[in-house]
């Protein structure tokens, strides 16, 4: 996020900032046409893929609209019903924020600690690197989702494993308690990005910090309370954002485990797979639509939050 | 996220900060190494379980085979009323088209954004910005509703054609932080020589931008082959399923009866990414140190 609004400046600064020195060139980079030309493809995906559709969905969601005919405006019932009508909309928020709150901040400490260990000169670095990294680049498909169903199902490894301790485990993905505990360990197991963006927020540090704060007598504990961690808050704040938005926007995974349906007794009825089962399950594209920009809705709140209250943990330089 | 950030993490790392005891390095390779071991055990467990003979699967939580064989490979491919084999095609169909759709488009993009000057650029490329935060799912109901009276459901055009319109703003950003690091003077260069925006694009942009533009491909190409959710939606005809698709009809159809089949080619859809981890390690490391990619 931090990078993407620092760009925004930088463009406004090139447009602006260069005539004097180049005003040779500028006629020619300055060609309307060619900048139209070259921006057409996305023009054209922007008005007919984004920007129209997100204004009909806006419309749509104040419409009952079953695909067949055509859509009948209903005002604000949708979102009156969703509000206070319908349990299984409560469920699903209840399964998604309990899901975020679980899983990020697991997955995060598991990255900032094991890229800690990694960043102090260890051999064999890159190899570690790599191992850590790889079930992020597998998690999100079907087949990793698939073997989770197995490895927590009742005859499943995990429980084969606890049976050699004498451990009968219980039925992990088709009990309503645990089912949810499953996704969440499928996410902290692929805390290799959020990891290597540590690592390479650990290496901005400069070492000369820690020679001092040595030579002066501060305890390793010390140092990472006072050096590391200050100087890395911009990297988890950017880490926390990113996670906590795609933890809200999961969906294959519950839908594998479940087999499509939420359960057990909505356990892991994620927002997104509540709202597929609504437009594509109950062809309810009015409904869906609504739910989609509540999501949006908790998505930008949560965003806002977040960077109202970065001011007052997040360390900048300037 | 800076430059800066993009040498430093793949450069020798710093000297270790304070001397460590070899009792703290040895417990810190101690630990590393039985974490390494459990994360890769599922992964080891999985492509060790399709090898096997069928009933030893679940008799033994143990890496080794007693004897490697094939057959699961071969239910597995058949297992379906459409080979996976047919899924396989479709789903590098799909993936090929992307990543050619996403190179074009959004490198198209991307030079009029870092290089061109013309009215209104600068409120372009926040509008730009603004659809990479936007949840695809406020999009998802009307794109469907467009795409079905197009008559495109159950074809692939849904899935590829928003690639070739620039769809994944994030390339286009991606690409733009590059463009921006190439000297301005090669392209004043060729100015002089008589090059219109076109050339310069094609002659000097691309070639020098090959590092990113592979960066892009090989992420379009991963989370396409990866994607669930677009194939689920507009993908009902078994002869058009992706890989995706066909495994989550195994897993329905036979989730108890065939572990082995249903292991293999979990196993299989796995291999291409497994290729571009394996050799592209440096340019995805890279990629996600440098932009904070999700994953």
């Amino acid at each position: 996020m931090a990078a993407v609004q620092d760009s925004a400046v930088a463009v406004g600064a090139g447009a602006r900032g260069r005539p004097a020195a180049q005003g040779r060139f500028a006629a020619v980079w300055t060609n309307h046409g060619a900048g139209y030309m070259f921006l057409l493809p996305w023009l054209v995906g922007f008005f007919g893929l984004t920007l129209g559709p997100a204004v009909a969905s806006l419309y749509l969601s104040f419409t009952s609209f079953d695909l067949i005919r055509s859509p009948e405006w209903v005002g604000t019932a949708n979102y009156v019903r969703i509000a206070t009508a319908d349990p299984k909309f409560a469920a699903s928020l209840k399964v998604t924020f309990l899901y975020v709150v679980l899983s990020v901040p697991f997955k995060l400490a598991f990255a900032l600690f094991v890229a800690i260990l990694l960043d102090r000169g260890v051999k064999g670095l890159t190899v570690y690197r790599a191992i850590f990294y790889l079930p992020s680049l597998l998690g999100g498909s079907v087949a990793i989702a698939v073997l989770w169903r197995q490895l927590f199902a009742g005859d499943g490894l995990i429980n084969s494993l606890l049976a050699q301790f004498g451990i009968e485990g219980p039925s992990w993905i088709s009990h309503p308690d645990y089912s949810i505990w499953t996704l969440v360990v499928l996410s902290v197991w692929q805390f290799g990005s959020p990891m290597i963006i540590f690592l390479a927020g650990l290496r901005q540090i400069p070492t000369d910090m820690y020679e001092a704060a040595s030579l002066d007598g501060a305890s390793k504990f010390r140092q990472f309370y006072k050096i590391t961690l200050p100087l890395l808050t911009p990297v988890i704040f950017f880490n926390a954002v990113v996670q906590t938005i795609e933890a809200f926007k999961a969906f294959t995974p519950a839908f594998i485990i479940s087999g499509g349906t939420g359960g057990p007794i909505n356990s892991t009825l994620f927002y997104t797979l509540y709202l597929y089962q609504e437009a594509f399950g109950n062809f309810r594209m009015g409904y869906a639509s609504a739910l989609a920009w509540i999501l949006v809705l908790i998505i930008g709140l949560f965003t806002a939050f977040s960077f109202l209250t970065s001011r007052y943990w997040v360390h900048y330089d300037d | 996220m800076t430059d800066a950030t993009m040498s430093s993490i793949t450069a020798p790392p710093p000297p270790p900060a304070g001397r460590r005891s070899p009792l703290g390095s040895v417990l810190i390779h101690a630990g590393l190494i039985a974490a390494s071991i459990a994360m890769l055990y599922p992964l080891l467990w999985m492509v060790s379980a399709s090898i096997r003979p069928e009933d030893e699967i679940f008799s033994s939580a143990t890496l080794w085979p007693s004897s490697v064989d094939f057959a699961s490979y071969v239910r597995g491919w058949f297992g379906l009323d459409v080979s996976f084999g047919r899924f396989t095609w479709n789903s590098v169909v799909i993936a090929v088209l992307t990543v050619v759709g996403n190179v074009v488009a959004c490198s198209l993009a991307a030079y009029a954004f870092a290089r061109l000057r013309f009215a209104g650029r600068n409120f372009w490329f926040a509008m730009m910005l603004g659809t990479m935060m936007i949840p695809y799912h406020v999009t998802l109901i009307p794109q469907y509703v467009l795409f079905l009276d197009l008559g495109w459901v159950n074809t692939i055009l849904p899935l590829v054609v928003p690639k070739f319109l620039a769809s994944d703003a994030f390339f286009i950003f991606l690409m733009v932080q590059f463009f921006r690091g190439i000297p301005r003077e090669l392209d004043e260069a060729a100015m002089m020589d008589g090059c219109g925006p076109w050339r310069i694009y094609w002659k000097i942009m691309l070639p020098l931008s090959l590092p990113v533009l592979a960066t892009a491909a090989i992420f379009s190409f991963i989370w396409t082959w990866d994607d669930f959710f677009g194939p689920l939606i507009y993908l009902n005809d078994m002869n058009t399923y992706t890989i995706q698709l066909g495994l989550r009809t195994f897993v329905d159809s036979s989730s108890t009866s065939d572990w082995g089949g249903l292991f293999a080619m979990s196993t299989l859809s796995l291999v291409p990414v497994f290729f571009f981890f394996l050799f592209f390690q440096r340019l995805l490391i890279e990629g996600i140190a440098t932009t904070g990619m999700k994953r």
